[in-house]
């Protein structure tokens, strides 16, 4: 397989994510979005890194992952906050920000 | 004494300002009133003397003294300057305004005895600004300081008529006053501009060196000695800008003899002696000058002897005195009309006090209340009746000779209709103010009050009786005495000596023989015609009337001057008010409210976009990003 496969699979995996990311109304569904989004990433990353035979797209990889599980434990507990204070984990009942 | 007469003019100056400091900022002595009202005539009393001191000082001098200072400075010397200017004229102005200053001061300690202790204090604040406004005036080397003072003796016009602000009437004529004087000031500050631009200087001494060396071209000239004679037709009440004189009566009395008597209004005649060089080289703007003058003067004498209070026909005559000096002033003897301005000050500022102290023993400013005064108020009707003769031009009393030579330099001008103006107007002078006196102060009584104490209301006057007319305490009663005394020393001294006190060159002037006959015969003439109407009831008073009825009854309007004024206010400046308003409110306000709407709809749409939900937001984010890149890949 060549590289435009693994170019192709993670523009429709992050375009899922994208999609999930605008429609979900469930804020976990939101941030599994948005970790689909960041491992199409990933994946572009590595593939490039095997095709180009150069090691450092798979170290960033690697801290890109242990970035995203910090990142993912601090969006869950704003949920959990969220839920506490507004009873809801609704992304469409958060629009505090309404102009 | 080693000061020279500018430090002394000056001195004069700046004593009533720094009494007006004092007062104003210091606000217990203001409110304390009567130690406010001692400070202000000390201040007044040593202006006087610095004023006399400057006089003698000048007296043989021929050069003018200047003290100057600069104030706008420009490359090419200073553009104004502010200081004093020492001369024949202002030195005799200058005694003349601190003279009356403060004996009006003194009087009014008497005469305003009721006030509360703020008011007096308050008056005594203004009669300050206003000497220091009128010597600023008077001693002014140039046009911009001239007009300064010009300005803040009107401002002092209008607080001292509106005095008593309570009054309806009272603020009412001194916005009167206000607006009317300054529809001419209006012309006054754009004959100064145009002057400025015709000439390059505001300066009097380098305006005159100008003139007398022909260097200032005449085409165009006239229009600019025309805005300022404007200037001096409102201040110096001439028709039709005479107005505002009469209702300016609402004031205090002895403001009436300081300000619309004997110095602010005549500051437009001193504005025309002051240039006269300038209208000298527009005989024409001269012509209406002299016009203008001598039917003012008939007219305002028509109009006083059909009025029935006291202030009032004193108010006429001034306007008409006015018009004489103006008339004069006109023919091109400024100096004969400068005379009459300095008799006039003495005799009608005496004849305003003299009135005032009737007011203030009646209780009430109409002749009918009033009449066998002379018993009961002697002085009063001694100093009254002197000042009488004086207006009246009778040899050895102060306007003798200043009015026969007002007669004799409009003929000399060759002016032959204001001359019989003139002529039927003295007669008319000396008719109305015997009218006064013989009403006042002879003839039955009329009212109650001088007869015996009966208190009740006084007639539109702050004033209160002090039970039966009585002659005023002595510090009203010296200023009187002083004046007369003045009036009969000028009269006497100048009935002698028939020469002018200023300007030598007047001199050439031959009246002819038959002038001062005619003079005194129609001052005599007016007389006799009062005594028989009033005094022996020889001719009936209501005969009189009714053969001038047409006459009398517009005199009674005051010949439809004022309703002239209110025509056109009502149909050209409300009008246009309204139009303009119109305009503002529909066109120029509704295009402003469209756009501010519009902006206002723009919004309320716009903010729709704003959902606050963190999705609409991801969905533009990849929206756009997506255009970017289809945008990029267009053009890579």
């Amino acid at each position: 397989m060549g590289l435009q496969a693994y170019l192709i699979l993670a523009a429709v995996i992050f375009s899922i994510g994208l999609f999930g990311v605008i429609t979900r109304r469930n804020t976990v569904g939101i941030l599994l979005g948005v970790e689909l989004m960041l491992n199409a990433v990933n994946i572009n990353l590595v593939a490039f890194s095997r095709f180009n035979a150069d090691v450092s797209g798979m170290v960033l990889t690697v801290f890109a992952i242990c970035i995203t599980v910090a990142e993912i434990s601090i969006g869950l507990a704003l949920v959990i906050l969220l839920f506490r204070t507004r009873r809801t984990a609704l992304a469409d009942h958060i629009d505090w920000l309404k102009g | 004494m080693s000061a020279g007469p500018d430090i002394l003019a000056l001195t004069a100056l700046l004593l009533p300002a720094a009494v007006f400091l004092l007062l104003a900022i210091v606000a217990p002595l203001r409110r304390s009133g009567r130690p406010a009202a001692l400070i202000s005539i000390l201040g007044a009393f040593a202006a006087l003397v610095a004023a006399i001191l400057a006089w003698r000082g000048f007296h043989g001098m021929t050069e003018p003294l200047r003290c100057l200072w600069t104030w706008l400075p420009a490359d090419q010397g200073p553009l104004a300057t502010v200081g004093v200017l020492v001369d024949e004229k202002s030195t005799l102005m200058l005694l003349l305004v601190t003279l009356v200053a403060l004996l009006v001061q003194v009087y009014s300690l008497g005469y305003l005895s009721d006030e509360p202790k703020p008011a007096l204090g308050r008056y005594y604040l203004y009669q300050s600004l206003f000497a220091f406004s009128m010597l600023g005036l008077v001693l002014a080397p140039n046009f911009v300081q001239l007009f300064i003072c010009w300005e803040l003796v009107g401002l002092c016009s209008y607080l001292l008529i509106g005095f008593w602000y309570q009054k309806p009437s009272a603020a009412r004529a001194a916005v009167k006053a206000f607006w009317t004087t300054k529809l001419g000031d209006v012309g006054l500050l754009i004959g100064i501009v145009l002057l400025w631009r015709h000439t390059g200087t505001f300066d009097f001494g380098e305006l005159q060196t100008m003139a007398t060396g022909g260097q200032i071209a005449t085409a165009g000239l006239g229009v600019m000695t025309f805005c300022i004679y404007l200037g001096a037709m409102g201040k110096s009440a001439q028709f039709p800008l005479h107005i505002w004189l009469p209702d300016a009566m609402e004031g205090p009395t002895p403001v009436s003899a300081l300000i619309h008597a004997a110095t602010m209004v005549t500051a437009g005649v001193y504005l025309l002696t002051r240039t006269a060089f300038l209208f000298a080289l527009t005989p024409d703007v001269l012509q209406i000058v002299a016009w203008v003058g001598a039917f003012t003067a008939l007219m305002a004498a028509v109009l006083a002897c059909v009025q029935s209070d006291i202030k009032r026909v004193l108010a006429f005559s001034t306007v008409s005195q006015l018009g004489y000096m103006m008339t004069a002033i006109g023919a091109g003897f400024a100096s004969a009309g400068f005379f009459h301005l300095l008799t006039h000050g003495v005799f009608k500022a005496l004849l305003f006090l003299g009135a005032g102290a009737v007011i203030h023993a009646v209780g009430s400013n109409d002749l009918s209340h009033m009449g066998g005064l002379a018993k009961r108020m002697p002085q009063t009707a001694i100093v009254f009746i002197i000042g009488t003769l004086s207006l009246a031009g009778v040899p050895l009393f102060a306007g003798f000779l200043s009015k026969e030579e007002i007669l004799g330099s409009v003929w000399a001008g060759g002016l032959v209709v204001p001359f019989v103006m003139l002529a039927v107007a003295a007669f008319l002078t000396a008719f109305y103010m015997f009218r006064v006196v013989i009403l006042a102060f002879y003839g039955p009584s009329e009212n109650p009050r001088s007869e015996h104490s009966a208190p009740s209301a006084s007639s539109g006057s702050a004033l209160q009786s002090h039970g039966p007319a009585h002659d005023a305490p002595a510090v009203m009663t010296l200023p009187l005495w002083v004046l007369a005394l003045l009036a009969m020393t000028i009269g006497v001294y100048f009935t002698w000596h028939r020469e002018l006190p200023i300007d030598a060159a007047h001199a050439e002037l031959a009246s002819p023989a038959w002038l001062t006959p005619l003079a005194v015969g129609l001052g005599l003439g007016g007389i006799l015609l009062a005594w028989l109407t009033y005094q022996r009831r020889a001719i009936s008073a209501d005969a009189l009337a009714s053969a001038f009825g047409p006459v009398r009854a517009a005199a009674l309007r005051g010949f439809w001057v004022d309703d002239v004024f209110m025509v056109g206010y009502r149909f050209g400046v409300l009008a246009f008010a309204r139009v303009v308003g119109w305009t503002d409110r529909y066109l120029v306000d509704g295009l402003v409210n469209v756009v501010s709407a519009w902006t206002v709809m723009a919004g309320e749409r716009l903010r729709q976009v704003q959902t606050g939900r963190v999705q609409d937001y991801v969905f533009g984010v990849a929206v756009g990003v997506l255009v970017v890149l289809w945008w990029l890949g267009g053009t890579l």
